[in-house]
């Protein structure tokens, strides 16, 4: 029986404020899990803290909402022992690039089969407006008393130095995009990094949504507003490594950096890098583990009905006998 | 003449092989059906710093050093140095003939301090600052000097086997350095060639050169000194197993046969190299004749091909490790996580959140000098309040402390057990000691060894738990505080976590009633576990009940007093001693009807505050009397505890005793 919209929903109040870019992503994530017919228990979403942390409240499917910065070892920790369920994880720009910094990049080179959604609108929201680790030097945010006096980073290029095997920049009005770059997020074999464009209304007055749409640069010709954003697939664009060999892997990440560089009036959305060349970490301990995909540590027996374990050390006891 | 009674110590420059050959001098003694206990001291450095090794050896079964060497076999010049003024009268010092005119200044590893001390008693003793002058002074104090000359008897050795780059080999010396000690103590030379054999297992050119330099070098000192020296071991006729082995292997096989599949760390010291030892063992062999359903053929064929693994997670840190533990336990693994105390530091956040969310997690904590990165390689018990308190808020918590080796296996089992069934974050607390000696024990029996999952859900059951409810409750109120938990990917048991204060399915919440609840849920389970687990898993009582004087101690010093009351027992003062082992939630009942019937109470700590006796005060009303403590970084010998107890019971001395010997 396919799934309903509805299942995927909580009774759980949302308490983001009117008109916040989560809701587009919010309703993303349940599209995509509809359409894809992912029952809710196969699914656990992880999250980190602020607006966006209280994502899996509002999703019916198994919700783990973790720490500032950590949800990514969370969820690595739950696909590792369990491969089998459909991890996603969803966190904040001050979770993913400042704070949980750290884990961004290590989860990169690992490359666990995991979908990691980062909500980017450029300031901490929960604790009313503080600027994130991606504003732009020199932004003065409504809740600043300064311009921001640190440079930006940028996720799309962290992401493609980190070695994330599928790296996209979504933005959250525009749902039917995100929802198919998210079923190919969780489709995807390895670590897809998704980056979404998500303004916040209360504390950024500056990348709103007006401002994205080019609401303040109309045609002089039409009176029509320029968007500033566009999909990259209506011009063409091919995110695959097709061969993996290195001089293809380059020519690619020259040109995804540009893309994520890509910030001012021209901001290009959509899949930007997809790359099943590489193993994934699952398929690496399974060459060193031959029953870790079979029966992987959550699966696996420890002991009988009495309790007695069924692990049997006595030949590593033996080893240290000394008789 | 004294057999089968001796404390062997050897030392050299770290990254020159002081380790293998204590380790190997270790393996020949149980090998020779002795006892044996070693110790082992070196600096957070990786080549060129002074480590060394002391053996102690004992025809019955011994858990703790002594303070002095009886015998020190030494092949450079530093360990000369720093040693051969604590051998005991009588005793013998191995040296290379080659080094004598060393002076103490060529030595560029020596602290200050160390050089200023020595540099004062041999110009008070009008003693050159040299080899010479050290072996001098250990001379007149009546130690025996034996001279090898290393190099030449390793040339002969060389043109024996043909190898003439083999004289070149230093680290030949090691293997040389025991064999010489087992010349002097006419120990049998077989125990050494099969501790070789087995320590080089495979590879027999390597065991060849071995037992060659180690035969020259016996036989030249047993023919040369041997008669002179009155320490002697003698093989001992045994039929009992015995292993040979260090706290952190005894952890790691704890958690093997305890069920832990997922294992994370990021590298620390003393913790790491227990999750080498996992991962170097990570495939697990498994018995389905231990299963008592063998009878279902199926399974039992399925578990027999796909065996069973480990999952052993190097993270990018502390933080990475404890989360990603705590992951894999949702998803149902058996998980835990090994550190020290600047690592704990880094998983406090995520305990907490474990507390809360009430996740089976087991952190192994490696105790380690402090505060901050402190003395890395050194001992201490400075964490047990921090291991207590750590953490924002309230939640309870289990803390485990082994006391030896063996407890470290069985209370490896126990963390994961209690865990489980009691879903909260188990601390196991173990410290250097306990990590990096290695002692003999008897075979552990694993016949015992019960796996207790707790209150897990699934499937058909899951609709009778919430009382009419047609949904799952994670967080369901109970009399115990024990809700059944649904593993991730149950179908059916969908639940929410939150760091945030949560109702029963793991929503947020800030009304006040259900947090009143739900702190009184978790919290309730601290006194469910107080109710039931058994008290000899909690605390023991060595000694006779009845003593007048009560040692209330945990952890490693454990060795320590428990041969020191031995040795007191000799000397006809007795004592008995307190173990506690669950120092969270503490058997506080237990502890009062013991320390209430002692007349004077002697606690024993290494740390500088006395940490579980103001604990104890602090859950009991209970003040003990006396606190020996010691925060030196080294670890505690029993004739230290003799000394202690000796003044204390005898003169009522000091209410505070500090503890200082140690090199």
């Amino acid at each position: 029986m396919a799934l309903k919209l509805t299942d995927l929903k909580t009774s759980v109040h949302n308490d983001w404020c009117p008109g916040c870019g989560d809701f587009g992503v919010l309703n993303a994530i349940q599209m995509s899990l509809a359409e894809m017919d992912l029952e809710p228990h196969r699914v656990a979403v992880f999250s980190g803290i602020g607006c966006s942390g209280k994502i899996p409240h509002y999703i019916n499917t198994y919700g783990i909402h973790t720490l500032h910065g950590r949800v990514l070892p969370y969820a690595i920790g739950a696909k590792l022992a369990d491969p089998s369920l459909e991890v996603i994880a969803a966190g904040g720009d001050g979770d993913g690039m400042g704070i949980g910094a750290g884990h961004m990049v290590n989860a990169g080179r690992r490359n666990v089969d995991i979908c990691y959604i980062m909500f980017d609108n450029g300031v901490y929201g929960l604790t009313k407006g503080q600027a994130s680790p991606t504003l732009s030097l020199g932004l003065k945010t409504k809740s600043l008393s300064g311009p921001n006096i640190n440079e930006a980073i940028n996720p799309i290029t962290l992401a493609m130095a980190s070695g994330y095997t599928f790296i996209a920049r979504g933005y959250s009005y525009d749902v039917r995009q995100l929802k198919e770059l998210i079923k190919k997020g969780i489709n995807h074999r390895g670590s897809a990094f998704i980056s979404i464009l998500q303004p916040c209304p209360t504390y950024n007055d500056i990348n709103t949504m007006e401002w994205h749409g080019g609401q303040d640069r109309k045609d002089p010709a039409t009176g029509k507003a320029m968007p500033r954003v566009y999909r990259i697939e209506e011009k063409g664009y091919d995110p695959s490594i097709h061969s993996g060999d290195a001089d293809e892997l380059n020519k690619k990440m020259q040109e995804v950096n540009s893309l994520g560089n890509q910030l001012g009036d021209e901001i290009p959305i959509g899949l930007f890098y997809s790359n099943e060349t590489i193993p994934t970490y699952e398929e690496r301990v399974a060459e060193r583990l031959p029953n870790y995909l079979k029966t992987p540590p959550a699966k696996q027996q420890v002991s009988g009905p009495s309790g007695e374990p069924v692990a049997d050390i006595s030949a590593l006891l033996d080893n240290l006998c000394m008789t | 003449m004294t057999n089968n009674q001796l404390t062997w110590m050897i030392g050299g420059s770290q990254g020159t092989g002081v380790d293998s050959s204590a380790l190997l001098f270790g393996r020949a003694c149980t090998l020779g059906g002795l006892y044996g206990y070693g110790n082992r001291e070196y600096y957070s450095n990786i080549k060129g710093e002074h480590s060394y090794f002391m053996v102690r050896v004992h025809q019955k079964i011994i858990h703790s050093p002594l303070s002095k060497p009886d015998l020190l076999a030494t092949f450079d010049a530093e360990t000369v140095i720093r040693h051969a003024l604590s051998v005991n009268v009588d005793g013998g010092i191995i040296y290379n003939s080659e080094l004598s005119n060393v002076k103490l200044t060529d030595i560029p590893t020596l602290e200050h301090r160390v050089l200023e001390d020595l540099v004062t008693y041999l110009d008070n003793n009008k003693l050159e600052h040299s080899v010479n002058g050290i072996l001098e002074a250990s001379r007149r104090n009546g130690v025996h000097i034996y001279a090898i000359p290393y190099g030449d008897l390793l040339k002969e050795a060389a043109s024996t086997l043909g190898e003439p780059k083999l004289s070149n080999l230093t680290r030949m010396m090691n293997t040389m350095a025991v064999a010489a000690s087992f010349g002097l103590l006419e120990f049998d030379l077989s125990v050494l060639d099969s501790a070789i054999s087995r320590t080089f297992h495979g590879k027999s050119k390597i065991i060849q050169l071995n037992m060659t330099v180690g035969k020259s070098a016996y036989d030249y000192v047993k023919g040369k000194y041997a008669s002179g020296f009155q320490y002697k071991l003698k093989k001992v006729q045994t039929e009992e197993k015995r292993v040979f082995l260090q706290g952190n292997q005894a952890t790691a096989l704890g958690k093997l046969v305890g069920g832990c599949r997922v294992q994370t760390y990021y590298p620390i010291s003393p913790a790491s190299d227990e999750s080498d030892y996992l991962e170097a063992n990570q495939i697990l062999k498994i018995n389905p004749r231990r299963l008592s359903d063998s009878s279902n053929v199926e399974k039992t064929t399925y578990l027999e091909k796909n065996g069973g693994s480990v999952l052993v997670l190097q993270t990018e840190d502390e933080t990475a490790a404890i989360t990603a533990a705590i992951g894999a336990a949702l998803s149902g693994a058996r998980s835990s996580t090994s550190t020290s105390g600047p690592g704990f530091c880094l998983m406090v956040e995520g305990m907490g959140w474990a507390g809360i969310n009430e996740v089976p997690v087991v952190i192994t904590y490696y105790q380690r000098g402090g505060p901050s990165t402190g003395m890395p390689t050194r001992q201490e018990q400075g964490d047990l309040r921090f291991a207590l308190h750590a953490g924002q808020g309230e939640f309870p918590r289990i803390i485990l402390a082994s006391g030896d080796q063996r407890e470290c296996f069985y209370d490896a089992v126990h963390s994961f057990n209690y865990a489980e069934r009691y879903q909260l974050p188990v601390i196991h607390l173990i410290d250097k000691t306990l990590a990096n000696s290695t002692a003999t024990y008897p075979m552990f029996d694993l016949s015992g060894i019960r796996i207790d999952r707790g209150a897990i859900t699934n499937g058909e059951n899951l609709n009778n738990l919430s009382s009419g409810d047609k949904t799952y409750k994670r967080f369901l109120f109970t009399e115990d505080g024990i809700s059944p938990r649904t593993l991730l990917g149950t179908k059916g048991g969908v639940f929410w976590n939150t760091g945030d204060e949560h109702d029963e399915y793991g929503h947020i919440t800030e009304d006040p009633v259900v947090r009143v609840r739900m702190m009184d849920k978790r919290m309730k389970k601290l006194e469910t576990i107080d109710h039931e687990v058994p008290i000899q898993e909690r605390l023991t009582l060595h000694g006779n009940e009845e003593s007048d004087v009560t040692i209330v101690s945990w952890g490693s010093p454990k060795g320590a007093i428990i041969d020191a009351m031995d040795a007191l027992n000799d000397e006809n003062i007795h004592v008995n001693f307190l173990q506690i082992r669950m120092i969270n939630p503490l058997p506080s009942e237990n502890i009062i009807s013991v320390l209430s019937r002692a007349k004077k109470t002697i606690g024993i700590e290494m740390n500088y505050s006395a940490q579980l006796a103001g604990w104890i005060r602090e859950s009991t009303g209970i003040a003990i009397d006396h606190h020996v403590v010691k925060y030196n970084g080294r670890p505690i010998s029993q004739d230290e505890v003799c000394d202690s107890i000796k003044k204390l019971v005898k003169y009522d001395a000091p209410k505070r005793l500090v503890l200082t010997h140690g090199t």
